[in-house]
């Protein structure tokens, strides 16, 4: 049961409600690094990592500083009872989002550096995504659609962070596929570059679309 | 020539820096809560607010701020206007901030916010700052009611919430579902393209008109 819950996480963060095509998440990269195929893939695998270690790092902060009811600041406070603190989130979250990636890219720098210099450039970039901050929120926010009413568990966040980083780089390659062919077609000269390729991308998005069809 | 100068930061915001349409920055709110005016009218205010405030600040304490901490410093000052702006509309516009979700606190990754606040107020004066974010503010805003009112025109038959058209209009529903705003974000950059080459096309006939240039292909 908690196995088949976790799979319908994944298939709706990926397909259903995709980040980028149904939610809208993620869309400056999308417009910024998706000329070309290769510099895609690099920013859809930073982007998997970076989601799936905020999912983490956020729903640990949320969960045991902030939610009052499993907050451990109630073992602090004199009556027993935490702080209501879930109005921080925001600053909570981006400030772990923005640490986490600096703490990331000096790791990868000291111990990887091929990886640096293939990942590097894009990380700083990865802090603006609304898509990573999204993530965190919609793990707090629950899903009505799939029955989870309240916020996600641990396991169900991680594996929304890390679903949703995949649904990412599936419209990445995607949309950078489809924009290296453009380049080579006649389009008329307004159209050229950002515009036809957000109308590329409203064709992708009524092709998902069909997968708000599927019940599971 | 002060008031002029000042007013040329305002209007560039409006149109030749709009921010989504000239820069890029901030689509992922633009297309996501327009699905009606309101809505659009409801995020352009609330990103106008934190964009003012937070372009104050951070051109205020630009003498205090080191360098190599900088970004996330703008980023806490920034986050405390959301949060902000998020208890003033949860208080007091409860259906409003019910439907914009959670693009509400995703103003704080806002890149036009974090953008205006590294390229402008970090380095401008803190009148020019203010008056930089007014108008970034005002035509991120005018772009978002535009978004909003067509969206909802076409995809609801509504303006405001009244019915436009008789029981007989089908509307597009098309439009108010995701595909809908890229399609029309596509059309209208593409349109301001359009302007933009015919403009230039202009500038070059006078040109040649009096014999300035002489080449027969303009770039």
């Amino acid at each position: 049961m908690e196995l088949k819950l976790l799979l319908i996480i994944a298939v709706y963060s990926i397909f259903i409600q995709n980040f980028v095509l149904t939610r809208f998440l993620g869309l400056c990269p999308f417009i910024g690094v998706s000329k070309k195929m290769s510099s895609a893939v690099g920013m859809g695998f930073a982007v998997i990592f970076v989601m799936t270690l905020a999912s983490i790092v956020t729903w640990l902060v949320y969960n045991y500083f902030l939610d009052p009811s499993t907050s451990i600041l109630k073992y602090f406070s004199s009556e027993g009872t935490a702080p209501d603190l879930t109005f921080l989130r925001t600053i909570a979250f981006i400030l772990v989002i923005a640490s986490l990636v600096q703490f990331i890219e000096m790791f990868i720098q000291k111990t990887s550096p091929s990886l640096y210099r293939a990942l590097g450039i894009y990380l700083p970039l990865i802090t603006t995504n609304c898509a990573v901050l999204g993530v965190a929120l919609l793990n707090i926010e629950g899903n009505p659609s799939i029955g989870i009413e309240g916020k996600f568990t641990f396991i169900q966040s991680v594996v929304q962070g890390f679903s949703a980083g995949v649904g990412f780089l599936i419209i990445l390659i995607l949309i950078s596929g489809l924009r290296e062919k453009l380049e080579l077609k006649e389009i008329p000269e307004s159209l050229k570059g950002v515009p036809i390729a957000f109308i590329t991308a409203g064709l992708m998005a009524i092709a998902f679309l069909g997968f708000s069809g599927l019940t599971l | 020539m002060e008031d002029k100068g000042l007013f040329k930061e305002f209007i560039k915001g409006i149109y030749k820096e709009n921010p989504i349409t000239a820069l890029f920055l901030g689509l992922c709110p633009a297309l996501a809560v327009t699905t009606s005016l309101i809505n659009g009218l409801g995020m352009g205010l609330a990103a106008t607010f934190v964009l003012l405030f937070s372009n104050i600040i951070v051109s205020s304490v630009k003498g205090i701020v080191p360098r190599k901490i900088r970004i996330p410093i703008y980023i806490v000052i920034i986050a405390t206007f959301v949060t902000i702006v998020e208890l003033i509309m949860a208080g007091f516009i409860p259906s409003l901030f019910r439907a914009l979700g959670i693009y509400v606190p995703l103003i704080v990754v806002n890149c036009i916010i974090l953008g205006r606040a590294e390229a402008f107020a970090s380095k401008n004066s803190l009148g020019k700052s203010t008056i930089d974010a007014l108008g970034m503010g005002v035509g991120f805003t005018i772009v978002l009611v535009f978004l909003g009112a067509v969206r909802e025109i076409l995809g609801d038959g509504k303006l405001l919430g009244h019915y436009l058209f008789g029981p007989e209009f089908e509307p597009v529903l098309l439009m108010i579902l995701p595909p809908g705003a890229f399609i029309l974000i596509g059309l209208i950059l593409g349109t301001i393209n359009w302007i933009e080459i015919r403009k230039n096309q202009k500038i070059f006939l006078k040109f040649k008109e009096k014999k300035l240039i002489t080449t027969e292909n303009p770039e």
